[in-house]
């Protein structure tokens, strides 16, 4: 890797041009970008479509915000529609639904309440299956850079200069 | 890139690690002439290549080499094999850090003397003190280019720091300022001004921020005198039947063995990696790893006492817009024993981005107490706590019986309980971050566990006598006469302050005795 000896000597401007050459690489190669669209929801290849809605609303059950879409959701649990990990995930979420029977439940959707769909999720929580759906939406939910406008996170700002001239010392409340 | 030194080169000084140790140290010996090969197991990432995402960026320039742990830590319970938050690049951690650059407390050199007994603290003052060091650290901030040092100003401060400002002085704090920071506050034509992006943990990309990698290093190299051999990972050092070492083997880009012969060798891997390449280099001679005979090597790890306060208020902070460590909070870093603790702490703003924030507010938490905390993002403040922890033996760098690397070379675990005197500290610093938050308004707080540790410190430890410590007030070895540790890994104590600038000014200070000691044969 070489770079000009020249290079502390560049001007602000001509860094941000280089910036804009460097940043198409990185966008297109971060992961969990795709067009959000409820439709997909139905569209399994691996899982039952039932078991895949369920993976949904335990996802939003894990992590609800009422901000966020479904489509963000379903982007986030996405990667189980898979061969790999189909009959693990079929055999978690059976095992979910038994728990909502064993509850006076007909299955996990039918549970009405957030506060018992939770209180059962709970009830799971130190199970394998629990904890590989929980961690994997810590980065299959909050790295998707189309929720982070909805938290008023802004992302990367190198490409529009810095925020020294777009508020970095605007608070006016306190 | 040249290679103009032969493996069979004994003249060469060899330096593990570039970090903020080894990039000075190889710097400053290039500078004088001497001849330096720099072993740098990460490879080598510039301004224009740093990413500006936490998990994109994470992957590109993080330590993630196998580790383990134990200990009642909590990072042992959120992390159990990402013990640390470190670098593996050219520049070593000094691509990550936020730049904020402290020098000691005259009375943190003599922690010992300072505190008197601490049960179960294994306290020892520094052979040095703050009148010796007082023209390294000179040195070492107009080397950093450090604000508020040599007539330079601070830094402006951004909503995170106004934040801070009006909560701590509401309650009566008065040393609060947008601190010492080795930031660019004025453009001089040779580093670009800060232009408060924020992200300075995942590499700076004006240069604003001072970091090995594309400073020292890069003059060193200039002089001709410098080799960096990158993707290159120590994995002994060896020695000769008189006992002094003679070079260092390492597996190269390729996974191939080598073997660099040294006139001198110095150890600058951070202080998880520095112990465990001297107890990897064990052999018949010295059966307990390399300049063992105090049984120190691996122990008193050090990491800060810290935690996060993050609060939530009504009105929007973006506290994420700007230099990631804005400001701090000076007030409580003295040693005050009616607080119920010894030493002091240091509370120093701090935003990660909602990545991040989702991995760190409370790891392992879900629900709505834990999503509505996040809803909150724009209206977060935070803060992070860094205060002096205490050095205790059994806190340490082990080498694992059954985990590997990807070389073979067994993996360290590193061990660590809290003191009740960093419990007693960090509690009181929860308390204090909170008050500061409530007192302009906080909706909601959160004392947020401590991250993987950037701060590692202590585990080939400083001493006047051999019998407690591995080095001599040079860094250099008692029982090795030309082999030197160089990083983090010296310090004796931990003190308030965060590490860097100490590290910086001790190898400044290292680079100079050793030409002195070449010079006069000694070694
Ligand atoms: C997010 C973050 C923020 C921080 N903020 C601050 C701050 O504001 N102020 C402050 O003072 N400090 C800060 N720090 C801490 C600071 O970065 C470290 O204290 C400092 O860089 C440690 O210097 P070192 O020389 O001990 O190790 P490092 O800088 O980590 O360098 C060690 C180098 O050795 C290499 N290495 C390790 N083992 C081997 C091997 N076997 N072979 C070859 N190479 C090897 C590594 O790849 C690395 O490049 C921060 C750290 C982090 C992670
Ligand atoms: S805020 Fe300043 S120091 Fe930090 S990364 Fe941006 S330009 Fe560099």
């Amino acid at each position: 890797m070489t770079r000009s000896p020249d290079f502390r000597a560049l001007t602000r401007r001509q860094l941000l041009t280089r910036a804009s050459a460097v940043g198409a690489s990185f966008v297109a190669g971060a992961g969990f970008i795709a067009a959000p669209d409820a439709a997909w929801a139905a569209e399994t290849s691996h899982l039952e479509p039932s078991t895949f809605a369920t993976l949904v609303q335990m996802a939003r059950d894990i992590y609800p915000h009422d901000r966020i879409p479904d489509a963000y959701y379903v982007i986030a649990v996405k990667g189980y529609d898979s061969v790999e990990a189909a009959g693990r995930v079929e055999a978690g979420i059976a095992a979910l639904n038994e728990a909502a029977r064993g509850r006076g439940h007909g299955h996990y959707l039918d549970i009405g309440w957030e506060r018992d769909r939770v209180d059962l999720l709970r009830s799971i929580e130190g199970s394998a299956f629990f904890q590989t759906v929980r961690s994997g939406l810590v980065t299959g939910l909050y790295n998707q850079k189309a929720v982070w406008p909805l938290f008023g996170y802004e992302g990367e700002s190198f490409s529009h200069g810095g925020y020294i001239d777009r508020g970095f010392d605007d608070i006016t409340w306190l | 890139m040249s290679a103009p030194f032969d493996l069979s080169d004994d003249s060469v000084v060899v330096i593990v690690g570039t970090g903020a140790g080894g990039g000075v140290l190889a710097n400053e010996l290039a500078q004088k002439g001497v001849s330096v090969v720099a072993l740098e197991a990460g490879g080598r990432y510039l301004p224009e290549d740093y990413i500006n995402d936490e998990w994109e960026s994470f992957g590109q320039l993080a330590w993630t080499d196998a580790r383990t742990t134990s200990g009642d830590w909590r990072v042992a319970r959120d992390f159990p094999g990402l013990p640390t938050w470190i670098v593996k690049a050219v520049g070593g951690s000094t691509v990550h850090w936020a730049g904020a650059s402290l020098r000691f407390q005259d009375h943190e050199w003599k922690a010992a003397t300072t505190y008197g007994e601490v049960p179960g603290a294994n306290l020892l003052d520094w052979p040095i003190d703050g009148a010796e060091m007082a023209p390294w650290y000179d040195l070492a901030e107009k080397k950093l280019g450090v604000t508020r040092t040599n007539g330079w100003p601070g830094l402006p401060g951004n909503n995170n720091f106004k934040v801070l400002e009006k909560g701590a002085k509401a309650l009566g704090y008065t040393e609060v300022s947008t601190g010492r920071m080795a930031i660019m506050s004025h453009e001089t034509g040779d580093r670009t001004m800060c232009q408060q992006t924020g992200f300075c943990f995942q590499g700076c990309k004006w240069g604003a921020k001072w970091s090995s990698a594309y400073t020292d290093i890069e003059q060193g190299e200039a002089t001709g005198k410098l080799e960096v051999r990158t993707k290159c990972h120590a994995a002994r050092i060896l020695h000769d039947d008189s006992g002094k070492v003679t070079g260092v083997e390492y597996f190269d880009e390729t996974g191939a063995l080598q073997m660099q012969a040294a006139r001198v060798v110095c150890v600058a891997g951070n202080s998880i990696e520095s112990p465990r390449l001297l107890l990897n280099s064990a052999s018949t001679m010295f059966p307990d790893g390399l300049a063992n005979s105090s049984g120190q090597v691996g122990r008193n790890y050090m990491r800060h006492t810290t935690g996060s306060v993050y609060a939530v208020f009504e009105q929007p902070v973006h506290m994420y817009r700007g230099t990631t460590m804005a400001g701090i909070v000076q007030d409580e870093a003295r040693h005050d024993p009616a607080r119920g603790f010894v030493g002091g702490y240091e509370l120093e703003t701090l935003s990660i981005g909602l990545p991040f924030m989702a991995a760190f507010l409370d790891p392992g938490g879900w629900g709505r107490e834990f999503t509505s905390a996040l809803d909150g993002y724009a209206n977060m403040a935070g803060l992070w706590i860094v205060g002096e922890d205490m050095p205790q033996e059994a806190n340490r760098i082990t080498l694992s019986p059954d985990v590997k690397d990807q070389f073979g070379l067994p993996a360290p675990n590193v061990h660590f309980d809290d003191h009740p005197n960093d419990i007693a500290m960090r509690n009181h610093a929860y308390a204090q971050g909170a008050a500061i938050y409530d007192a302009v308004g906080a909706v909601r707080t959160f004392p947020t566990p401590a991250y993987p540790s950037t701060h590692n410190l202590g585990t080939n430890r400083m001493s006047e006598r051999p019998e407690d410590g591995v080095v001599n007030r040079h860094g250099q070895t008692h029982d090795i006469a030309n082999l030197f540790v160089s990083d983090g890994s010296q310090f004796t104590t931990g003190a308030a302050e965060n590490p860097t600038l100490t590290i910086v000014a001790l190898a400044i200070r290292q680079a100079e005795y050793i030409r002195g000691a070449m010079a006069r044969g000694e070694i």
